[in-house]
């Protein structure tokens, strides 16, 4: 397991929420070194997705803390929030695009409405975003419902960067795309995140984007992280649920109730 | 007492027991759902108070959407016109016919301008007009919100630091409350205009004369109360819609039950506020 240090751009100590008695973060441990990607794995329904979303700031935690740059933010006002989100760049698992607007306007909404940059400046921006994800010029004039499921995730790949981010997190990157298309969205997002110097967190099921993605791995199970490493021990942890999890195995400790998702968060 | 005697006691000391347990048991369920109800009830008046609270004060506190509540003015005011229109005018139509059904078996028929205006100001204008919104336009609003909930934009834009009450709902708040007015005014016109042309080409009433008895009969109070009770509707109508849809739940069904919420709520509280404010005016 690694150790939290000082150059840990993100760090959560104790981290627990639940919903009613469904007890879904049950005391997380967990830290990010800048300019690395930690990718977070799991079952379904084993609280990834809630523990992104307290990163987020989107749920608050019962307890526990989270760090960013060696500062608290759980319980910060909605002025010093609004800060902290300047800081992030999110790729949500379907893309989350604004069906409403055109691709440009979804990719420069953030500039636009969040940060007060003229529209003109923003297009420019969102135009070289764009390109820099793979997708053509013309691709901005068009509205998402217009685009496949891969492109909508560059699209919204190209949004999470638009800012130049801090931190990017990503979730389940992968999700519903075919194995090309998901390895092309990998290959984007390591080439982005290296030239942005971002630090990334983000949470998949997906081996083999986890594989490409990621510096560190954690595997979170019943709330809790299990094994946290080097992408590079992943096949040698000596952990028994992520010897079962990378190898896809019905046998082991994480039982079918486990695995049918008693969280469903 | 022989044994079988002493057994046949025990079974019915038995089933006694187990009929007051089962009683005591109904008692309970019963107590439980109430008071889970009650909790329920006062949760989501709680959860309302707040959401209202936190959307009024994002429609004062900048920064402000010019461009949104634009769009929202056209949508809620101009493509809500016709419906409210068509609403209008047929019922200060079949207002003028069926008062003058009425006035008639007491020879009394020259009071037809006169009910059918302070009718359609005082109360259908306002309700109808504010009824067919909340169909349309709450309806519009709840799946719209509840979608975009379900899809994870609302989360979105919170991540790309704008606030969703500041972006999606103070727009609706403002655009609803300002036209419903509008709305109601120009369906106060058109529904006076629906009777006076029953009465003229149906009814056989002097132009002039249903014209001045209009204009006699009306008194500043009667439009205005219209118009106050239309913010209060148009308020209402795009509150339901925006919570109903924020708080959707998951998949296609959260946001139809969502949808149908809003409409029902709102249906109901215009009812009802209808009801406080003609007091209010008139008692």
């Amino acid at each position: 397991m690694t150790v939290s240090s000082s150059d840990d751009k993100l760090q959560l100590f104790g981290v627990k929420k639940a919903f009613g008695s469904n007890g879904v973060l049950q005391g997380v441990d967990l830290h990010v070194p800048k300019g690395k990607s930690l990718v977070v794995i799991g079952g379904s329904g084993t609280g990834k997705s809630v523990m992104l979303k307290c990163v987020l700031g989107l749920l608050s935690p019962d307890e526990g803390s989270i760090m960013v740059d060696g500062r608290e933010t759980v319980g910060l006002d909605a002025k010093e929030r609004d800060k902290l989100m300047r800081k992030f760049g999110m790729l949500f698992q379907g893309a989350a695009l604004f069906d409403s607007m055109k691709v440009w306007e979804n990719v420069a909404f953030g500039l636009i409405q969040g940060r007060g940059i003229d529209r003109r400046e923003a297009q420019d921006i969102a135009i070289e975003k764009l390109i820099a994800v793979g997708l053509k010029e013309e691709v901005g004039e068009l509205f998402p419902g217009e685009l496949s499921g891969g492109m909508q995730k560059r699209v919204g790949l190209a949004r999470a960067i638009a800012a130049n981010p801090e931190i990017i997190f990503f979730d389940e990157p992968t999700t519903g795309l075919d194995p090309i298309m998901a390895d092309v969205i990998n290959e984007l997002i390591v080439k982005t995140v290296k030239e942005l110097g971002a630090t990334t967190l983000s949470i998949t099921h997906d081996m083999a984007s986890a594989r490409k993605i990621a510096d560190y791995v954690a595997m979170i199970y019943q709330g809790r992280i299990v094994w946290h490493g080097p992408v590079g021990d992943l096949d040698n942890s000596g952990n028994e649920y992520v010897d079962q999890f990378i190898h896809g195995r019905a046998e082991g400790p994480i039982t079918d109730d486990e695995k049918s998702g008693r969280y469903a968060a | 007492m022989t044994t079988e005697t002493k057994e046949n006691s025990h079974d019915m000391v038995d089933e006694c027991v187990e009929g007051a347990c089962s009683a005591v048991d109904y008692v309970l369920n019963a107590c439980e759902s109430i008071g889970e109800t009650i909790v329920h009830l006062f949760h989501a008046v709680g959860t309302l108070a707040i959401f209202i609270f936190r959307s009024v004060t994002h429609v004062f506190l900048p920064p402000f959407f010019p461009r949104l509540i634009l769009r929202q003015i056209i949508d809620i005011g101009y493509y809500s016109l016709p419906v409210v229109g068509m609403t209008a005018l047929f019922t200060g139509m079949v207002l003028a016919l069926q008062s003058h059904t009425g006035f008639s078996r007491f020879n009394a028929e020259g009071a037809v301008a006169g009910v059918v205006a302070l009718s359609v100001t005082r109360e259908l204008a306002p309700v109808l007009a504010g009824l067919m919104v909340a169909g349309r336009v709450g309806a519009s609003m709840a799946a719209e919100i509840g979608t975009m909930r379900v899809t994870e934009q609302i989360d979105a834009l919170r991540t790309l630091s704008v606030n969703p009450y500041k972006y999606l709902i103070a727009p609706r708040v403002i655009a609803g409350t300002l036209m419903l007015p509008i709305l109601v005014l120009i369906g106060d016109i058109i529904g006076v205009f629906g009777g006076y042309i029953v009465s003229i080409y149906n009814l056989g009433f002097s132009p002039g004369n249903y014209l001045t008895q209009t204009w006699d009969i009306l008194e500043r109070i009667d439009v205005i109360s219209g118009l106050v009770k239309a913010a209060v509707f148009g308020f209402i109508v795009a509150i339901m819609g925006c919570y109903n849809g924020f708080n959707s739940g998951r998949g296609a069904q959260g946001v139809g039950a969502a949808t149908t919420y809003a409409v029902v709520s709102s249906s109901i509280l215009i009812l009802i506020f209808n009801y406080i404010l003609t007091q209010v005016f008139f008692s």
